[in-house]
């Protein structure tokens, strides 16, 4: 399974960014070869309004199977699923553990936004 | 004097709450010939609260914003590409359009090579027009809520007199919507007071007044609660004072109640009636 | 982390007074002055510039005489009024930069390549050192636009601050209104105090600015500044907020302390112990107390 990761840092062992659009990072996790891809997101950091889709798009366009996260907002969560990318919210800890928490079903897709849309 | 003069004044500050509103009503009030008020201070706007006037008419101010055709839409992204703020996402060959982004620029229109896109106004704000005596009234209001205040601003504007005297309420402050609010006008007046926060302020709107190639002069409220240093810097900067307002609890009094000081206090109208002088004078 | 921030719709209603002693009285709060456009805290705090960047917003066309045939399809299609026919006896366009929104439609219907579109420059930003702790402020180009962008940038840098020192609290000084730049500096904060004074004006623009921070789900409460200028105004915002469930943190009266602690460049509470200062005091542990914040 691909899943892409908002995290903080650069490896396995950071920790999950919480929040989707601003996150620093995304990492791209390959569940069964272990692979780990870094993409950068600090362009979004600043946006104004629209960080969220633009790390959506970013996201999409590296085709995981589900994105998970701490929070996301309703315009990334509408873009996401647009791409037929499941979000996950609720992670927490390392990038590494949230994983395992989604492999254990201890995480399950989200219907819909959890956040309102931020603009910080 | 030329009373039949065209002359279109507006009323800012740098600082908020050194009486703009007060003073762009007042100014109105007394003009003794056809006026006509724009309240551009389109996310505050209070000047009715004190003109009371009759509404007449009242309009819609909207934002043209995209629609797509999805039977056209071949989901190349040229539009999302194009798009500056945000507003257009292409997945999965589908468009989505995030509308409260959209500053209505119209070229998402343009950049589709399959016309797929057309237009729609999303309403942003509202625009009243009505009177008060002599006073023709014109006041936009943003909805609680949306960003741009601009948009409602021009579309007050647009509502500028053909001739004779308009005079405009500005928002405070020097960014877009105050350029918007200023822009054109034959003179503006700033109003200030003698401190610290006034001063600086000030300077950054002679800046803004200066960039933007407008005449303008200085009035100083509440003139003697503060020290000399806006008096030093219009001096300095050759910049025409062209009142001071000693500060008065009355007045404070009658602006807290809605009731304009020209009504309340005495020798207040005599004032107004010397500043339009002054600002008549100083347009040329 | 909680964060703090102080408006008041209507401008001059005292809210930079209000947020300097709160700064004084909160010990170790980092400060955000997020009135980017008519910054005046710095003239309460002394800041010692720490750190300056740039910041750049959005973006500005430009069009290339040399290259301009003089066409007229950007001065068609721009919705900003931006475009004017300009030098060579008319010959040519030209951009106005204040005017021009960066939309890019003119460079996207000029056949001659002629217009460049390029990042703005709309700003700096600082880091400072103050007696009361860390500030993040900044100052918006003259004329320039992206407020609520910059607003954003000094709102994150003062969070990374208190994350980093592990401060408690950032401070947040407002704009007046309720537009673009409200909105950034208000989303997602922990509390919204209005700085409201009892006039018309005041509680018409009361309202306004409440029904925003409800707009965005923040809770809000008000602190009522000159609030002798107009008892029974006074009373009517101390109903309204009895309606809307806001909590009255407290009522400073009109005093001129207020302006000689401004031309003293100092706090009130730091220059008087008079009627505001008290007041002031007062709504300092009741904001206290909403925020969580309270001392055993």
């Amino acid at each position: 399974m691909k899943v892409v990761v908002s995290s903080k840092g650069g490896t396995l062992d950071s920790e999950v960014d919480p929040r989707f659009g601003r996150a620093r990072r995304f990492l791209l996790v390959d569940t069964e070869t272990g692979d780990v891809r870094v993409v950068d997101n600090t362009q979004d950091l600043e946006a104004l309004q629209g960080a969220g889709i633009q790390a959506a798009q970013t996201v999409a366009a590296l085709e995981p199977d589900c994105v998970l996260t701490g929070h996301c907002g309703p315009k990334a969560f509408a873009v996401l699923s647009a791409a037929g990318v499941r979000v996950v919210v609720g992670a927490e800890g390392t990038v590494r553990d949230a994983i395992e928490q989604l492999e254990r079903g201890h995480l399950k897709p989200a219907g819909g936004a959890d956040v309102e849309g931020h603009w910080v | 004097m030329g009373l039949d003069r065209n002359l279109s004044v507006a009323v800012a500050s740098g600082k908020g709450g050194t009486g703009k509103t007060t003073i762009s009503t007042c100014l109105a009030l007394i003009a003794g010939r056809p006026v006509r008020l724009l309240d551009c201070d389109v996310e505050e706007p209070n000047c009715h609260l004190f003109l009371k006037p009759r509404i007449e008419h009242t309009e819609s101010v909207g934002l043209l914003v995209p629609v797509v055709d999805e039977d056209r839409c071949t989901g190349c992204g040229e539009c999302s590409r194009f798009c500056e703020y945000n507003a257009m996402a292409v997945v999965r060959d589908k468009v989505l359009v995030f509308s409260e982004l959209c500053h209505g620029c119209g070229g998402c229109t343009l950049a589709c090579p399959e016309g797929a896109i057309s237009e729609v106004e999303r309403p942003i704000g509202t625009l009243e027009r009505g009177r008060s005596g002599d006073v023709e009234f014109v006041q936009g209001r943003l909805e609680v809520g949306e960003v741009l205040a601009p948009p409602v601003i021009a579309a007050v504007k647009r509502h500028a007199a053909d001739g004779g005297l308009t005079i405009i309420d500005a928002p405070p402050g020097t960014s877009c919507p105050v350029i918007e609010a200023v822009r054109g006008a034959g003179f503006v007046v700033l109003v200030t007071e003698p401190t610290p926060f006034g001063l600086s302020d000030l300077r950054l709107a002679v800046e803004m007044v200066r960039v933007m190639g407008l005449r303008t002069g200085v009035v100083i409220n509440r003139s003697d609660i503060g020290d000399d240093g806006v008096r030093v810097y219009c001096a300095e900067e050759g910049i025409p004072v062209l009142a001071e307002i000693p500060n008065d609890r009355r007045v404070a009094e009658a602006y807290s109640r809605g009731h304009l000081p020209t009504e309340d206090v005495p020798g207040y109208r005599a004032r107004m009636d010397a500043l339009l002088a002054a600002i008549e004078e100083s347009a040329g | 982390m909680r964060e703090l921030v102080v408006i008041s719709g209507k401008g001059g209603t005292g809210k930079t007074s209000v947020v300097a002693s709160f700064a004084a009285l909160a010990e170790g709060a980092v400060l955000a002055d997020c009135d980017v456009d008519a910054a005046d805290l710095h003239l309460l705090l002394a800041p010692q510039v720490e750190h300056r960047e740039t910041f750049s917003g959005g973006r500005v066309a430009s069009i290339r005489s040399e290259a301009c045939t003089g066409c007229g399809r950007c001065l068609e299609h721009c919705r900003f009024g931006a475009v004017l026919v300009g030098g060579n006896e008319g010959k040519t366009c030209r951009v106005d930069p204040i005017a021009c929104d960066g939309c890019g439609v003119c460079a996207l219907v000029c056949d001659e390549g002629a217009v460049r579109l390029n990042d703005r420059i709309n700003g700096e930003w600082f880091v400072s050192a103050t007696r009361h702790g860390p500030m993040v402020h900044a100052r918006l180009g003259i004329a320039e636009s992206n407020s609520g962008k910059l607003v954003t940038l000094v709102r994150r840098k003062a969070r990374e601050i208190a994350e980093s020192q592990g401060r408690g609290l950032v401070l947040i000084d407002g704009p007046p209104g309720i537009g673009c730049p409200v909105i950034a500096s208000i989303a997602g904060t922990s509390l919204v105090v209005v700085v409201t004074e009892p006039t018309l004006s005041g509680i018409h623009d009361l309202k306004r600015v409440v029904d925003l921070a409800a707009h965005f789900g923040i809770p809000g409460a008000v602190l009522v500044n000159k609030h002798d200028l107009n008892p029974d105004l006074t009373g009517s915002i101390e109903a309204f907020c009895r309606e809307r469930g806001l909590p009255v943190l407290g009522r400073i009266p009109y005093d001129l302390a207020v302006t000689r602690a401004q031309l003293a460049g100092r706090a009130v509470v730091e220059a008087d112990r008079g009627p505001a200062a008290e007041g002031i005091r007062r709504g300092w542990e009741q904001t206290e107390r909403q925020l969580g914040l309270e001392r055993a």
